[in-house]
């Protein structure tokens, strides 16, 4: 199979207008992935799937993946006249980068025996922008999927044909596996607490300030 | 075991041939025999329970082999395996639909307490948080001799039931429910997430 570079210059030439990212992937597996514009994912999607080198016609799996807003701080060496003399002082900037929700697609050949390529899409931010184009019309198989990714990570995939929830019920209204959801606390006895499940069970602990001291009394989880 | 007979002298009536026994004991000995249970599976626990009734292992051995599709024929509901919260709801409702008297086996970790998945957002942390349990089996999955030893508690405890009495079997008691509210599906979590008439969770101890 071509290299992601290739096919890179290949979409950007087959489809007016797109913009791909390749997004380097730094673990040993080296798994790096294209990632396309939510407003021409319909086409490069299409065009991945009907291109004769190509022929991506199965996607084995979709998933979404939860980035947090994130602060990147910076140290760039800067010269400056300091005292009437020309020094180099770091300076820090920091940079706030909203975060988003992915879907990455898995994509394989079943024509051509190769794979995967993997194609990522991301929201314009967390709330009410999580909103993309769904590629189900493309990828049958990538239905039940693109519900699951919004029944757990909330992206209102556009175009869907049946977008409901399908592992937590309809009345449901959080998204369980981003991350900032805060499970309901119906903490219940643990024998043998440990890390964050200990520090749940302390909440739940009756004070003893006479045996433990004022330190022991824990701020009520709801207070 | 029979109510008003001396039991040495029962014994030495049986033993020149004469049989006493008692209304009490003979309907408990009927029914401890032919326990129908519920035919329904969750999850890997009911892999262990099919196996239970297969050949191998033989729960008609104890009088429980005809697992019955409908909770209107069933005696015994086996609780095999994760309960979701979106499951629960039908689970007591099913419940609810056996007819008295009914018993509860609340079989692996998952089942008792939530097991490997306590800590998380979907899965009922027990069945006994809305359903009364007469017994627990450990274990992830217990082994079919576990659901053995587990059903022939339970035929010792129908055994012991009295048909009438202060402390009669509470299907017989008109005052004890048969029925339990069904949980409905809230915006976060079940509602309520327990029921506190059913529900007696130990004090919670410092480690």
């Amino acid at each position: 199979m071509e290299g992601l570079e290739q096919i890179k210059a290949r979409i950007e030439a087959a489809v007016p207008g797109a913009i791909v990212e390749i997004v380097q992937n730094a673990s040993p597996s080296q798994q790096h992935s294209l990632k396309i514009d939510n407003e021409h994912a319909h086409d490069v999607a299409k065009w991945l799937h009907g291109d004769p080198a190509l022929r991506l016609d199965f996607c084995s799996n979709v998933t979404g993946v939860d980035w947090l807003d994130r602060t990147v701080k910076k140290t760039v060496k800067v010269k400056k006249a300091v005292d009437g003399e020309e020094k180099e002082v770091s300076e820090t900037t920091e940079e706030k980068i909203p975060g988003y929700i992915e879907a990455v697609y898995h994509l394989y050949s079943m024509t051509h025996k190769h794979g995967p390529v993997i194609i990522r899409m991301r929201t314009a931010d967390r709330a009410a922008g999580a909103r993309l184009p769904s590629l189900t019309p493309i990828w049958r198989s990538a239905e039940f999927q693109e519900r699951e990714i919004f029944d757990l990570y909330g992206i209102q995939f556009e175009g869907h044909p049946d977008l409901r929830r399908i592992l937590m019920w309809d009345e449901f209204e959080d998204y369980p596996m981003r991350k900032d959801y805060r499970e309901p606390d119906d903490y219940e006895y643990e024998p043998t607490p440990h890390d964050d499940v200990l520090e749940r069970a302390k909440r739940y602990y009756t004070p003893r300030p006479q045996i433990d001291g004022a330190e022991s009394i824990v701020e009520p989880l709801n207070g | 075991m029979s109510e008003g007979i001396d039991e040495g002298l029962r014994r030495e009536l049986q033993q020149q041939g004469v049989w006493v026994s008692s209304m009490q004991e003979l309907y408990n000995w009927g029914r401890k025999n032919s326990i129908w249970p519920l035919q329904f599976g969750l999850a890997c626990c009911a892999i262990e329970m099919i196996a239970t009734a297969a050949s191998r292992y033989d729960i008609a051995r104890f009088g429980g082999e005809v697992f019955r599709p409908s909770p209107r024929q069933a005696d015994l509901m086996i609780v095999a395996g994760t309960v979701t919260k979106k499951m629960a709801p039908q689970i007591v409702r099913l419940y609810n639909q056996m007819a008295d008297p009914k018993y509860v086996i609340a079989m692996g970790a998952c089942a008792i307490s939530g097991g490997p998945f306590k800590q998380g957002y979907n899965v009922l942390k027990g069945i006994d948080r809305y359903i009364p349990v007469d017994v627990f089996i450990p274990g992830c999955p217990p082994r079919p001799e576990a659901l053995l030893h587990a059903f022939m508690e339970l035929q010792r405890k129908i055994d012991e039931q009295k048909l009438s009495g202060a402390n009669k079997a509470a299907h017989l008691d008109q005052e004890q429910p048969s029925e339990f509210p069904v949980p409905s599906f809230g915006k976060h979590d079940l509602e309520p997430p327990a029921n506190s008439n059913v529900f007696h969770p130990p004090a919670i101890e410092r480690a």
